[in-house]
């Protein structure tokens, strides 16, 4: 019998969520808790622009101001980038390595709700007292001498939340290591795939740093530890360092995925295969392994000395040659091709000026002599909104309205799309671009206002301006998303016709079980050639069996929950409230408990037979 | 016929009056160097976007080719291409030898900026200044001077001036855009750097500097402003000679004035010192030195420097500077007392 296809009450399809482990639920998980936060920091954004609109500002207090930006880059980064790009991920690398799932179904769902529940408990701060107000850099003389929990909230919540990051990273890891489809060798590998397993390697090296940044920190404000006090022997450039160290890398985990989207892209609305596939990969790699080299280039003002800063200096404008590779080899996938403007090429076209902009301010910035000019000026929050929005955020949007088909099965309105597309694009770049010049006028970031008479008046004007237009974008794909999903008009298996990886040669949305039988990949571009030789769909690489699957659970929420909850006790500890020690042992039974129970108890998942397979087929003439 | 003309007129003036606003003001920006270290980097600035623009206009080439030459006007399939070597190696090698232009004047500049033997050496003349940097406010001292002042810089022109930096609370950054780029004032350790002041172009930015903190350090961080002073090597002499010659707080001069050093004597002097000589230790100026303040151009480094504003500050200094260190360290004062007090500081001056 099968239940998958049936018409749940709310009561079920929410149970079903909070228990489910296949990845295709969890990716939208993913897209809608990631889209939670990007609204929450886009608001946070907004309020900013509002505060900076006119000098000597009151519209927000300089305290709020500093818990605003601090939420805004915390949860830009952490809470919704992040997500978002693992929700893609999610949605779509199984499906193009042919997999049936992720390799670790189970802890794939950990990893969601440890990072729900970080983000929670962060953003939970709002209403208990404050937020943290030290940066999203949260530097540690600053984060220490704070007051209040703010700076508690950040430590507990990004450490849960990076838990659960790193856990899917891993997983990622191993799921394209070993679950690859017959013929998928790495080199046949769609980019996507490509950037994702780069993305979980830097995951991987990059998150632990943080963490035991975070555990140093946390012992420093709650049990009374001196590793940031410089009084008593500590040292507060550790923090700064260890910081970086995870959060160079950051960076690129977030900007690989994106290349990865718009590498699909051009490929794909070209109808082309990407130009210089192995260079692209190459210089994927490079990127990955350059990117833990350069760290210290956020530190040029730190005083590290001449030597450290010339030889970061050049390692990071060293980053430019395979970046550069790859806008020229995206250009010419273009070159010759049969270009269509639907509304993600346009994000992708728009892509690549923006990009390049942010870039060459990078490699500006990597001069380190004229850097001194340059850093904790508007000029760097110019040059990094234009990387991760003109990058990330384009590539996020891109993939929302490229993917939505295929996660929900149904298209976004293509007139909408451009109206986002446009609004959001102009608006980014009268936000953006006149703040490189506010920052080579003397204007410090991180102001929560500026006084009159220093030149900056029309400039911030015109840029609050400029947010205006990109929240009107946003708005317009909500509407388009609710509106798309009342009318659900349902879609084939490639409703662009011009998909090329196999994650278009199923139906939309897929199977729970994806692939009915594993297919056989015979090129790059697997579905491409199977259908440049008249083929609708895959040849199937073996004969049709029974499917093996995981059981939903509940465990990974109360997992995490515990943690949650575990937090709360640590934070309040430091009060003396009677309360606290017990909340803290209780989170952490309901966490260890479960994970007992997890441990314990034999989960064998269970097996779709054959049969139901192609009575399947029988009852909805739809062949998978 | 004659409207085009003035049209015309219009927009000339448009544009120069952009590219006059675009370099920012002399006394702030960047793009308005004024003194040695300031040219390095603003050539460095030049250099990297001539040569980024250079980059960015072969992208766009390409870019806009393929926008109006490659649409989707059939449904032909195009030729798959795999690659070209050629082209590759091309788009390889061309960036790694623009990128070496950069590197080299690059790492020349960094070491150039960072060379500061002359700080070690006992014997030598020049000018150097302890910076320390407090919640909001600034403290300079001159150890071969044997003085203090606070939130306001006095240097001399057209020769290296080195800093010492280090913060005496939490991780500031010491940055003046118009002189040259920052170093942090770290919590840690003692950084240190030299800038230099040209002369003419001190004079063209009214001999006042703008002074920033460029490192996130609280509420007030956008007000931690300081100024700075530049003056001729003579001036700044005299100016030195007449710092050192106040060995006992400035007499008052009128009633009033007498009446307000008694209510700073009483509430004030606690924290804050009146004499210039750097007695205490850096640890113990938990206040900025106020010996000289009749002759500052801000209050507090951001309000305008008049008797009102005075009143204003210490009435509720939180009101201004959020975070502070100084709310709440010193009874409520009345109208009178205020006004003694304005009147006593405005004229604390040690220049005649």
């Amino acid at each position: 019998m099968s239940t998958y296809a049936q018409k749940k009450g709310f009561g079920a399809t929410l149970w079903d969520f909070l228990t489910t482990v296949d990845h295709k639920k969890i990716a939208i998980l993913y897209l809608i808790a990631g889209g939670f936060f990007f609204l929450i920091g886009g608001i946070e954004a907004v309020f900013i622009r509002i505060q900076l609109a006119v000098p000597n500002n009151d519209f927000v207090s300089a305290g709020a101001f500093n818990e605003i930006i601090t939420m805004h880059g915390t949860t830009m980064i952490f809470l919704a980038a992040m997500p978002l790009v693992f929700a893609f991920m999610n949605a779509v690398m199984p499906l193009q390595i042919g997999a049936r799932d992720v390799a670790f179904p189970y802890v794939n769902a950990l990893g969601f709700w440890l990072f729900f529940f970080g983000g929670i408990f962060l953003n939970l701060s709002w209403f208990l007292g404050g937020a943290p107000d030290a940066g999203w850099t949260s530097y540690a003389s600053l984060a220490i001498h704070s007051k209040g929990h703010g700076v508690d909230f950040y430590v507990l919540g990004l450490q849960i939340s990076g838990l659960g990051t790193l856990i899917g990273g891993i997983n990622f890891l191993v799921t394209i290591i070993n679950m690859r489809a017959p013929g998928m060798t790495y080199m046949r590998m769609p980019l996507f795939t490509w950037t994702t397993f780069v993305t979980s390697a830097l995951i991987l090296f990059a998150f632990p740093p943080l963490t035991v940044g975070l555990v140093l920190m946390m012992f420093d404000r709650l049990f009374g530890a001196n590793f940031f006090e410089v009084a008593q022997g500590g040292n507060t450039v550790i923090w700064e360092h260890l910081f970086w160290i995870f959060g160079h890398p950051e960076v690129y985990i977030l900007i690989l995925p994106a290349f990865g989207i718009f590498s699909e892209i051009f490929a794909m609305f070209s109808r082309k295969r990407l130009f210089g596939y192995s260079s692209m990969v190459f210089a994927t790699v490079l990127i990955g392994f350059l990117g833990f080299m350069v760290w210290a280039h956020h530190m040029f003002t730190t005083g590290l000395g001449p030597v450290a800063n010339a030889i970061f200096a050049v390692a990071t404008m060293a980053i430019g040659v395979p970046t550069g590779i790859k806008i020229f080899n995206w250009l010419f996938t273009m070159w010759g091709g049969s270009v269509k403007f639907t509304t993600p090429m346009h994000y992708a076209f728009a892509f690549i000026p923006t990009f390049v902009m942010g870039g060459v301010t990078g490699i500006m910035l990597a001069s380190a002599a004229a850097d001194y000019q340059y850093h904790d000026t508007y000029f760097v929050v110019a040059h990094f909104h234009y990387v991760i929005v003109g990058g990330v955020v384009l590539a996020l949007l891109a993939g929302t309205h490229l993917y939505w088909p295929k996660m929900f099965g149904t298209m976004l309105n293509e007139t909408m799309g451009k109206i986002t597309f446009w609004t959001f694009f102009i608006g980014f770049h009268m936000t953006f671009f006149i703040q490189h010049f506010l920052g080579l006028w003397g204007m410090p970031r991180r102001v929560f206002t500026y006084l009159p008479g220093q030149g900056f008046e029309t400039s911030n004007m015109i840029s609050s301006i400029g947010a205006a237009f990109m929240s009107v974008g946003v708005i317009v794909l909500l509407i388009n998303i609710i509106v798309t999903s009342v009318k659900n008009v349902r879609v084939g298996n490639d409703p662009w016709g011009d998909g090329r990886t196999l994650e278009w040669s199923i139906p939309s949305p897929p199977p729970f079980y994806n692939f009915k039988q594993l297919p056989l990949v015979r090129g790059l571009d697997a579905y491409w050639i199977e259908k440049m030789e008249g083929k609708k769909e895959m040849t199937p690489a073996e004969p049709l069996g029974d499917i093996h699957m995981p059981n939903s659970s509940f465990l990974p929420f109360t997992t995490s929950l515990g943690l949650f909850i575990a937090a709360f006790g640590a934070m309040y500890h430091v009060d003396d409230k009677g309360w606290a020690l017990p909340v803290l042992f209780i989170g952490l039974l309901v966490t260890f408990g479960s994970m007992l129970l997890r441990s314990v108890k034999d989960d064998h998942g269970f097996h779709i037979h054959k049969e139901e397979l192609m009575n399947e087929d029988d009852n909805k003439g739809v062949k998978a | 016929m004659k409207r085009l003309a003035n049209w015309r007129l219009f927009s000339l003036f448009a544009i120069v009056a952009l590219v006059l606003s675009g370099c920012g003001k002399p006394y702030l920006s960047t793009l308005t160097p004024a003194g040695e270290v300031a040219d390095i980097q603003y050539d460095l600035m030049g250099l990297s976007t001539i040569i980024m623009v250079g980059v960015i206009i072969v992208v766009m080439l390409v870019f806009v080719i393929v926008f109006f030459r490659f649409r989707r006007k059939d449904d032909r399939i195009p030729k798959q291409v795999e690659g070209s070597h050629k082209l590759e190696i091309i788009w390889t090698v061309i960036p790694i030898l623009l990128l070496l232009v950069l590197a080299v004047p690059t790492v020349s500049a960094t070491f150039k900026l960072a060379d500061v033997k002359t700080m070690d050496d006992k014997n030598s003349k020049a000018v150097v200044v302890n910076v320390r940097s407090h919640l909001y406010w600034w403290d300079f001292e001159y150890p071969k001077q044997k003085i203090v002042t606070s939130q306001e810089l006095v240097v001399p022109t057209d020769e290296k001036v080195y800093f010492s930096l280090k913060s005496m609370d939490v991780k500031h950054s010491f940055w003046i855009p118009a002189v040259g780029g920052k170093l942090d004032t770290n919590t840690d350790n003692i950084n240190k750097f030299w800038l230099e002041f040209d002369a003419e172009k001190s004079n063209e930015a009214g001999n006042l500097f703008y002074g920033k903190c460029a490192e996130l350090c609280g509420p007030s961080h956008a007000l931690m402003d300081f100024k700075v002073k530049a003056m001729s090597k003579d001036d700044f002499n005299a100016w030195v000679k007449d710092m050192q010659s106040v060995k006992a707080p400035e007499k008052a001069q009128t009633a009033l004035a007498q009446q307000g050093q008694d209510i700073f004597n009483k509430s004030c002097i606690g924290c804050h010192a009146v004499t210039p000589e750097n007695k205490m230790p850096e640890t113990a100026r938990i206040a900025p030195n106020l010996s000289n303040f009749g002759e500052r151009s801000r209050v507090a480094g951001i309000l305008d420097h008049n008797k009102e504003e005075v009143k204003n500050w210490i009435r509720n200094p939180e009101t201004y500077k959020p975070g502070n260190t100084m709310t709440g360290k010193y009874p409520q004062m009345t109208e009178d007392q205020l006004n003694a007090l304005a009147e006593y500081l405005m004229g604390l001056k040690v220049q005649d």
